[in-house]
């Protein structure tokens, strides 16, 4: 056996240490930038899926505006047709069963859906994860509905007494996305103003 | 000394199969494979890893002593794993997208750290490398086995989205094989994956038993009758 004991055992895993650090590294440095590149297209290929191209006529990742929201910085991202703002897409987190749910939503200036989808998410596979649009129909439900149209009663699962479904053998998790939404709606509404005004800029309210 | 290839990829794909002989990797076993195309991608990414780990661990084989030897591994496998997660969200972008979440989960596949210690410690590096490759091999066949059937009882489907893994040409494989099926849901839930690996393994002990008996005859009947 090739094995054996040696008295510097502790240096040579401290070398390996070194070594697999400074590989973890490099590799870091050298993914990083596509790493974020790709990342920017997948942002600018989700919000084109909750604005559609029509309403809008600016690039929608270079007119942002971040507000403070409960002590978070929040980015909205602003599209502009003639002068006016014509829709605000932002992200929510819900909690749900596997753990935080990303999800950007698209809405127009009178606070109705343009379109919803799920960024990321770690809910259970084959179940939860109809929230994907890649999956099921389910979050095209939410399209041009908005907080005065179905009250914040409304946005609820069916179980709650609301009128989106849930899914057969997991209500956690479209609960999550429906409280998220009606957060969203929410904190739309109380923000509106500085949204929907194209001149304000990305300062961050006290 | 040469090295048997043959009986390397024997005992790799079938004889000391990582999940139905050695009954390791269970957790991503029945944690991914809720679907064929699941089970597949998990596989192959795994595969990958078992060869470069192979590699790697053999070249040091002679350096490492036996005191530190499990941390080393540990190390390198989790630092290996990490450069695979890195690379793939930098160049291969739309397939870490579906893979991403298992790809970290490789690191807590204890088949990779057991071919580590137990073939690629104490062999020489192509040996340790096919070792990898079929052990990752076999590993993929009994993911995919288990994934299919779990999806097909479960969903009544079989790869569905193998397209977003393999790409377009593959979307031909992405089958409904009971229409308007109810579903059932057991079958997706861990408690399926528990479930259908228990028949698999049941199953293949049967079919062990009656190879074996098919290539010695039992010496029962064999042998001559000799009264004592």
């Amino acid at each position: 056996m090739a094995l054996k004991l040696r008295a510097n055992s502790a240096l040579f895993l401290g070398a390996v240490s070194l070594v697999c650090g400074a590989l973890l590294a490099f590799g870091q440095a050298r993914t990083q930038e596509p790493i974020t590149a790709r990342l920017a297209e997948d942002l600018q290929n989700s919000l084109s899926q909750v604005i559609p191209p029509e309403v809008h006529d600016n690039d929608l990742l270079a007119n942002t505006l971040t507000l403070l929201v409960d002590g978070q910085p929040t980015t909205f991202y602003r599209g502009m047709k003639e002068g006016t703002v014509s829709a605000v897409a932002f992200q929510m987190v819900g909690q749900g069963y596997g753990g935080p749910i990303l999800i950007l939503m698209g809405l127009d200036r009178t606070g109705s859906v343009l379109g919803v989808r799920v960024i990321q998410h770690s809910e259970t596979p084959g179940l939860g994860d109809k929230i994907e649009r890649g999956k099921s129909d389910w979050v095209l439900g939410f399209n041009h509905h908005s907080l005065a149209d179905l009250g914040p009663g409304g946005w609820q699962v069916r179980k709650d007494g609301g009128v989106f479904d849930q899914f057969t053998g997991a209500t956690i998790t479209p609960r999550a996305v429906v409280t998220a939404l009606r957060r969203g709606l929410k904190l739309f509404g109380a923000e509106r103003e500085t949204l929907l005004d194209p001149d304000a800029t990305g300062e961050k309210k006290p | 000394m040469n090295t048997d290839y043959r009986r390397i990829a024997r005992d790799g794909l079938w004889d000391n199969n990582v999940v139905f002989a050695q009954m390791l990797a269970l957790c991503p076993a029945i944690a991914v494979t809720g679907t064929a195309s699941n089970g597949l991608g998990m596989g192959l990414a795994t595969t990958a890893v078992m060869v470069v780990t192979g590699g790697v661990i053999s070249i040091l084989r002679h350096w490492v002593d036996a005191a530190v030897r499990i941390p080393v591994f540990v190390l390198l496998i989790a630092a290996i794993v990490t450069l695979v997660d890195m690379a793939m969200n930098a160049w291969l972008h739309e397939l870490h997208k579906v893979l991403g979440l298992f790809i970290p989960l490789i690191v807590t596949n204890c088949a990779i750290l057991g071919r580590a210690e137990s073939y690629a410690s104490k062999n020489p590096v192509m040996a340790s490398a096919a070792d990898g490759l079929f052990m990752g091999l076999g590993f993929t066949a009994a993911m995919v086995l288990l994934g299919g059937v779990r999806e097909v009882l479960g969903n009544g489907t079989l790869f569905t989205q193998a397209a977003l893994l393999l790409g377009e040409p593959f979307k031909a494989i992405e089958l409904t094989l009971i229409a308007d099926y109810p579903g059932f849901l057991l079958m997706i839930l861990p408690p399926g994956g528990f479930l259908v690996l228990g028949f698999l393994l049941a199953g293949k002990r049967l079919l062990d038993r009656r190879l074996s008996r098919q290539q010695k005859p039992e010496p029962i009947t064999a042998a001559p009758y000799e009264p004592a």
